[in-house]
């Protein structure tokens, strides 16, 4: 009964967001006159990214425990291949649906506010809504195919969003980077896609996670190849490049694709296929040391950068870094605990730099709106993005209580116990322990120099606080900061780890049900070595509270300043961290140089001789034929009717006589 | 039907009707290669009643003889069309064509050969009004109801077509 | 006089209709006033008619009538638009010679 419901339902949940956009987007487009209905407008998209959300929470409450799939309608049909548009609800869609729609919600909410008065309102509405429709068909879709085209969708309203304000042409290049990084991971989705088709003729996830013995001739193949489109989405090395250009486009989607939703969706697909991945140790480790190079490097960067929103970009990367170590040792639903945590603060942290932004746009004398150095002492003009900004930097600082504190430390203690069985793990625990100190660090760093010390700006300026309609949204995510973190509680507290043990990883064996489960090797280390945990806790806690409370003290003492200190610790290091370690540049000499100059030079003479030659020869031979055959058309009937009985009687005569 | 009269039936309407055909395509005027189609119709329909097909007998002469060359005759003298000339010239369409229609023949009988001993005198039920009606009201509604659509949309073409265009009313 | 050779069967039938078909054909591939071919495209309908009539009765079976009833249908309906173009022809042309219409010719 209760399923019946939900799948009535269901079609909502998908169709809501792409009705909402349809009637944004052509309403502006047909009738100029709404384009300027801002709060018309604003209430559309939010509602029409709410009501999902409330029928989404409508089911978790009613959720059974077995997985539904609900078909649509059948997209295309022929031999094997048999795709149709067929959603999928189980515990790990659920959740994720509930982390886009619920903060997509908070943040349409929020741009109601951040976008006023933008000439293009009614269109980020639209490009909002239509890219809630995607990421819903991506992690509600049951079979690749779905999960694909939710992949590229998103990542189309990722390149419509970031390139926003396209009349700027930075902006519009950042957008291009962004779609073309993304493309190679894209491919590389394709190939995997197809390798699991020829084997097993079948894209839905229930059959891959049931056929994993199947696909044993690409046991190493398809993971990696599932890897390699991730590090494009989710901004992993070698394809990470994108997500701190992409920072170009308005903060709310900052907030909403570039650090909620769209980058944890290469974390999504792993844990959807993860039986996949407990096949392929190897390509496990390589997850592992990759990413926490990712992790590494991303923090070390944001270091040495001044820009607040470059800054949480990079941080971002980091963090997508621990998910996926947490992914490389076989944690996937530790992984996704710290997709939810990460959504809740990292999103309360881009929408409190919206706030903080909007607000430095308004200041007089202020070059660059985004950058740290020129703010300072903000938290006696804007209280509640202050004080929202604050609880969030301490979440992700990992301080106790907070929820970014428990997903950490999850992920810590899932690379330790990974160490029993292979020891490269206990190195990416060293260095992920390692980079969480140094998120301590710049996190504490920017939300200081933002918000604390000296007032930086022109004197006599008075920034403003942001208006409710912004406010609200920090609040809420805030709260959800400091809360999320309780439903995984440590196993040492011997109280039951809501998600892990109550949600995600409830019986019905592994992969068969749409469900994820951890890597058995890591979980039984975990129990034996129980003993270890009373260790971890404390030593990552020591590390975060320590260095926030370090960090704190050094720059009320330095104030600016202490960016200079921190430049003489690190010696030449700093100038690379500083210099985003060179990757744009290597990447332009290794790659974009040669293909430039191969097609300025082989390609152009290719071009001019060979493709327009071919072009050329086509069409004087076109030409000159039809100038021979062209006397056939007299114009007169009855020579066509002649050659068209005579075409008849030749055929009949053929039929019948042979 | 009685075999004697159906054979006399059949040389009878056979005859006319190729000297109706004949008649059409060697006919100077108009009008009387109209006429001559008129014959070749009845002929028709008398060979459909040869073969007791009753009721396309009758509907033969009403549409067609009746209706449709009716509306032939009315437009050929509306037009007021002078005679044609040279219509026993010999041109190379005329010879190619000829040339087609006679491999035509030998074709379609050699196809129709096998067909030499079948005897036409058998029943034919739908023959008739009633189970034809039938057939048309239940089977063949749909294709039945798409020509009364077909039949509209003649009607408005027609009128559309024929109208005299003033240009200077948009 | 005996007339059981002269008994016509089903060929003797679709003979007559091949003649038709093929006089039709021949006048619509020579003639050129555009109402006599087109009143030999009616008796080139006419023809199929015939044959269909007689596998109609041949089989005893509906389909063969019925094929006649909708083609007598469509010769209706086809004839009224046809004429009208002529019609329509003969006013621009004050000619219905059908080699006078060659605005297709390249």
């Amino acid at each position: 009964m209760v399923t019946d419901i939900m799948v009535a339902f269901l079609p909502f949940i998908i169709l809501l967001p792409l009705i909402g956009s349809i009637i944004i987007g052509l309403g502006g487009m047909l009738f100029p006159s709404f384009r300027s209905q801002e709060k018309l407008i604003g209430a559309i998209g939010t509602a029409m990214v709410a009501l999902p959300f409330i029928i989404l929470v409508y089911m978790t409450a009613s959720f059974e425990g077995s997985a539904i799939t609900f078909k649509l309608w059948s997209w295309m049909r022929g031999g094997d291949l048999d795709i149709s548009f067929s959603y999928l609800l189980d515990q790990l869609s659920l959740l994720m649906g509930l982390i886009v729609t619920g903060v997509g919600s908070l943040i349409h909410v929020y741009s109601i506010g951040y976008m006023h008065g933008d000439k293009g309102y009614y269109k980020f509405f639209a490009y909002l809504n239509l890219f809630i429709f995607a990421m819903l068909n991506l992690i509600l879709g049951d079979n690749m195919v779905v999960m694909f085209l939710g992949w590229e969708g998103v990542g189309l309203c990722s390149y419509l969003l970031i390139g926003f304000w396209y009349t700027d042409m930075l902006k519009a290049k950042a957008a291009q980077k962004a779609f073309v990084a993304n493309r190679i991971g894209d491919f590389a989705l394709m190939v995997a896609m197809f390798l699991i088709f020829t084997t097993i003729h079948s894209f839905s996830f229930g059959e891959i996670g049931a056929q994993v013995e199947a696909l044993a001739d690409y046991r190493i193949w398809i993971p990696l190849l599932i890897f390699i489109a991730a590090t494009g989405k989710s901004a992993q090395i070698p394809l990470f490049v994108w997500l701190p250009d992409a920072m170009a486009g308005p903060t709310p989607v900052s907030a909403l694709i570039h650090a909620a939703t769209m980058v944890t969706s290469g974390i999504y697909l792993i844990a959807r296929v993860s039986p996949l991945f407990l096949a392929a140790p190897e390509v496990m480790l390589l997850i592992g040391i990759i990413a926490c190079l990712t992790a590494l490097i991303a923090a070390l960067i944001a270091i040495a950068q001044n820009d607040i929103k470059k800054i949480l970009a990079y941080s971002t990367v980091s963090q997508l870094g621990f998910m996926f170590m947490a992914l490389g040792v076989g944690a996937f639903t530790t992984a996704i605990f710290h997709v939810m945590t990460h959504a809740f603060f990292k999103a309360c942290l881009f929408l409190g730099s919206g706030s903080v932004i909007h607000a430095m746009e308004h200041v007089e004398g202020v070059k660059d709106p985004q950058d740290i150095r020129t703010m300072g002492g903000l938290a006696k003009h804007m209280p509640s993005t202050s004080k929202t900004f604050w609880i969030s930097t301490l979440a992700i600082a990992g301080i106790p209580l907070l929820s970014g504190f428990f997903s950490k430390d999850e992920i810590l203690a899932s690379l330790f116990f990974g160490g029993y069985t292979e020891p490269v793990y206990w190195g990416i625990w060293g260095i992920a322990l390692f980079t969480a100190m140094l998120t301590a660090f710049y996190m504490t760093r920017v939300a200081y120099l933002t918000f604390n010390g000296m007032e930086r700006f022109p004197k006599g300026a008075r920034p403003h606080e942001s208006p409710a309609v912004m406010t609200a949204p920090l609040w809420i995510l805030a709260t959800l900061a400091i809360l999320g973190g309780y439903l995984g509680l440590p196993a040492l507290l011997h109280v039951p780890h809501v998600l892990n043990d109550m949600w995600l990883a409830t019986e019905g064996g592994i992969g068969a049900e749409g469900l994820i489960s951890n890597s058995v090797q890591m979980v039984e280390n975990m129990h034996e070595h129980h003993s270890m945990e009373y260790l971890l806790l404390p030593l990552s806690a020591l590390i975060a509270v320590g260095t926030w409370f370090f960090t704190r003290r050094f720059y009320t003492n330095n104030g600016l300043g202490g960016d200079k200190k921190v430049q003489q610790l690190f010696g030449r290091l700093y100038s690379v961290m500083e210099n985003k370690f060179y990757i744009d540049e290597l990447y332009e000499k290794t790659i974009l140089t040669p293909f430039m100059l191969f097609s300025k030079y082989v390609v152009a003479w290719v071009e001019k001789n060979i493709v327009d030659g071919f072009v050329r020869a086509t069409y004087l031979g076109v030409a000159n034929v039809g100038e021979v055959f062209k006397r056939l058309q007299t114009g007169l009937v009855q020579n066509y009717l002649l050659l068209v009985s005579m075409g008849v009687i030749l055929v009949l005569a053929y039929i019948i006589f042979t | 039907m009685e075999a004697g009269v159906q054979t006399l039936l059949f040389w009878f309407f056979a005859i006319l009707g190729i000297g109706g055909g004949v008649g059409l395509i060697f006919n100077r005027n108009p009008v009387y290669s109209a006429l001559c189609l008129i014959l070749n119709f009845f002929s028709i329909s008398g060979l459909y009643l040869s073969l007791s097909a009753e009721f396309l007998a009758a509907i033969q002469v009403l549409v067609y003889a009746g209706a449709i060359m009716v509306l032939f005759l009315f437009v050929i003298m509306l037009l007021n069309l002078s005679e044609e000339k040279g219509i026993l010239d010999i041109t190379p369409t005329r010879l190619l064509s000829l040339l087609l229609g006679i491999a035509l023949v030998v074709e379609l009988l050699y196809v129709f050969r096998e067909f030499a001993d079948d005897s036409v005198k058998g029943a034919f039920q739908y023959g008739k009004v009633e189970p034809l009606g039938q057939m048309l009201m239940t089977e063949y509604l749909f294709p039945f109801e798409m020509i009364s659509v077909i039949l509209l949309s003649a009607l408005i073409g027609a009128i559309l077509i024929a109208r005299k265009y003033s240009y200077s009313e948009d | 006089m005996d007339l059981s050779s002269l008994q016509p069967s089903v060929l003797s039938y679709l003979a007559v209709s091949t003649l038709m078909f093929v006089l039709g054909m021949i006048g619509v591939l020579s003639r050129k006033n555009g109402i006599i071919i087109f009143m030999c495209i009616e008796l080139m309908l006419n023809a199929v008619n015939l044959s269909l009539v007689t596998f109609s009765k041949l089989h005893d079976n509906a389909t063969g009538s019925m094929m006649v009833f909708f083609v007598m249908c469509v010769a209706a309906a086809e004839a009224v638009v046809g004429l009208s173009i002529f019609i329509a022809l003969f006013r621009n042309k004050l000619d219905i010679d059908i080699n006078s219409v060659n605005i297709f010719k390249w």
